[in-house]
């Protein structure tokens, strides 16, 4: 078995606040932010740094992130990200998108701005469902999965099928560095009983960094990161990642879609 | 162009007009009557006369451009965008939200026929759209409305300045007539004023605490106090900057109130009425917000009676009526569907009213 180094620096981040976050128990958006802070610190961009919070979970990040930030409509965060690049193209500009905001209501903008090559970074956390209005049918709901307006499941003859945005995007010459990971811990088999494997989110850490290096090369980069909302899937914290590392990724199955720079053989 | 007479759409004169005004960044999306504006931006991109102009791009959708144009303005950068009627509707949300996150931008609206596509001819039926907040919540747009050419190429500087001054979106209400005519225009000497953005503009948290620009405030009372900051803003806006024309009002009888191409044709039919000896004026709102209402309810107090003159159906009209108060008379003409008023129907109106009044 290879073992890959990974470094993870522990205690406080000058690019996360003190502020304690609205995020649900079990919910992957706090280890993201933790990830998010780790790879500015690490690339030293914090003071050029900008985000644009999305319509979503990720709304109040301006409390959590220490950098500047633009709050934007549903679904336009890359819209209002190209238009502040484009003035301004020494700032790193990145978002957390929903997969309602981003691969719904807001799948144009990612589009284009994809399309354009556009220099910023997105991070798409697919939790196939929206969760901060509730847990509707998210373009990412798995076939079947209830929810409340699909409460006898998802029925793709009448909603079509999931959205595979990694997918969408790899077929986009301009995408240079489109990744799905997944931020669910992984149960391993152990003759001591439940065991958990945090490879996912070192996996997860290493894209988050390497989208940051792609906008610094001037590409368009996309993480999509597979989560649990366990409040809304009505499910218990280890069940809803169980249903992600069984469920969602044969749906959404991790990897790399696309690297133009080739910044993962590095 | 200098000082140079030159011969332009009304349509280009407001793309010169922004470059002349230090554009920075424009973010186009086609659509007709308004397209003369990118094409001539997209034209000029490069020219070295205009070396604050840094960014064009032709976005994908009006909604693309407009929250291009808010991401840019965060950056305090004087950025714009133009449409017509259909875009403009689409337009509200973005403007919603650059109106609460107080950012500074300018857009432009060649107003063409509605409801729906309607057709290319004029109207003026944006008026409450753009004057009333035509988006979501409680907020106001600066808006100019430009009646010749000249303004057109004028009323940019005047935009962005206002933008600025007050952070708070300003559009340029124009219509398909005056985007479309042609006339000889004058660009002055002209250096832009500049504006210290480093208070609120999102250009990096160097050295200094994060710059946030949101819309969202959970905390009710948080939010009633910032409306109420944006409050008092629109307040002073309409103490100081109200602008406006009057011609032949001081000793007329009957004054035609109406804006943009509407007040040229009835200029016409004033000049005409006048040659025949009719005590006819005509009061002519640059700024259609702030309205000049007090300047209207002085007329009133002077006993004068009203005609409002507009390519709607009454939509100004709404905001004289409550300018002049209960006890005046104001009457209407409105052409809509792209047909203009013609100079004789107005005068025929005014004669009208006159023999009524008699």
């Amino acid at each position: 078995m290879t073992q890959v180094a990974y470094t993870v620096k522990l205690g406080k981040l000058d690019s996360i606040t003190e502020a304690p976050t609205h995020y649900c128990a079990g919910c992957e958006h706090g280890i993201l932010t933790r990830l998010i802070g780790a790879a500015i610190d690490d690339l030293g961009i914090r003071e050029k740094t900008v985000m644009i919070d999305s319509v979503g979970c990720s709304v109040l990040a301006f409390n959590y992130f220490n950098c500047d930030h633009i709050v934007a409509a549903h679904g336009r965060a890359p819209a209002v990200a190209a238009g502040l690049k484009r003035v301004h193209p020494e700032l790193m500009i990145f978002s957390v998108q929903g997969d309602g905001d981003a691969a719904s209501i807001g799948l144009l903008e990612l589009i284009y701005a994809a399309k354009r090559s556009t220099p910023i970074t997105i991070f798409l956390v697919n939790n196939a469902i929206y969760g901060m209005t509730g847990g509707q049918m998210a373009p990412t709901t798995l076939e079947g999965q209830v929810t409340t307006t699909t409460p006898f499941g998802r029925d793709v003859h009448m909603t079509g099928t999931e959205l595979d945005a990694s997918k969408l995007l790899s077929g986009i010459d301009g995408a240079a560095y489109v990744k799905r990971v997944s931020l669910a811990i992984q149960e391993i088999s152990s003759h001591r009983g439940s065991v958990y494997t945090i490879k996912n989110l070192l996996d997860a850490k290493k894209a988050v960094e390497n989208a940051f290096k792609v906008q610094a090369l001037g590409g368009f980069a996309f993480v999509e990161l597979l989560s649990t909302c366990s409040i809304n899937w009505k499910m218990s914290v280890l069940e809803a990642k169980r249903f992600v590392n069984e469920k969602v990724v044969k749906k959404f199955p991790l990897g790399l879609y696309r690297d133009t720079y080739g910044v993962e053989k590095q | 162009m200098g000082k140079n007479r030159v011969y332009l759409k009304g349509n280009e004169a407001i793309a010169y007009g922004a470059l002349e005004a230090g554009l920075n960044a424009y973010f186009a999306y086609p659509i007709t009557p308004s397209s003369e504006i990118p094409e001539t931006l997209a034209k000029e991109f490069g020219n070295k006369k205009y070396p604050e102009y840094k960014f064009f791009l032709q976005a994908a959708s009006e909604l693309e451009a407009i929250n291009m144009v808010i991401g840019a303005a965060s950056g305090g950068t004087r950025a714009m965008t133009a449409t017509s009627s259909p875009g403009f509707s689409l337009k509200q949300e973005g403007l919603s939200y650059a109106a609460c996150m107080e950012l500074p931008l300018l857009i432009v609206d060649i107003c063409r026929a509605g409801p729906g596509l309607g057709n290319l001819g004029p109207e003026q039926s944006d008026y409450f759209q753009g004057t009333k907040g035509g988006g979501h919540g409680n907020y106001r747009l600066i808006v100019l409305a430009p009646a010749t050419v000249q303004e057109m190429a004028l009323l940019p500087r005047v935009g962005f300045d206002l933008a600025f001054k007050y952070r708070n979106p300003t559009l340029i209400l124009g219509d398909a007539f005056t985007g479309q005519l042609k006339e000889d225009v004058e660009f002055p000497e002209f250096t832009p004023q500049h504006y210290d953005v480093s208070a609120w503009a999102t250009t990096g948290a160097k050295g200094r605490s994060p710059h946030i620009l949101n819309s969202l405030e959970l905390d009710f009372q948080k939010h009633f106090k910032h409306l109420g900051k944006i409050y008092e803003k629109y307040q002073q806006a309409q103490e100081k900057e109200v602008r406006f024309e009057e011609y032949h009002t001081e000793d007329a009888e009957t004054v035609i109130i109406a804006f943009g191409i509407a007040s040229r044709i009835a200029k016409g039919a004033v000049n005409k009425l006048r040659s025949k000896g009719m005590k006819i004026g005509l009061f002519r709102p640059i700024t259609l917000w702030p309205f000049p209402a007090p300047q209207l309810k002085a007329l009133a107090s002077q006993g004068k009676r009203f005609l409002v003159v507009e390519l709607n159906m009454g939509q100004m009209l709404e905001d004289v009526k409550l300018a002049v108060g209960d006890g005046v008379t104001v009457d209407f003409f409105g052409k809509w569907g792209g047909v203009v008023p013609t100079e004789a129907e107005i005068e025929g109106k005014v004669r009208r009213l006159e023999v009524i009044a008699i």
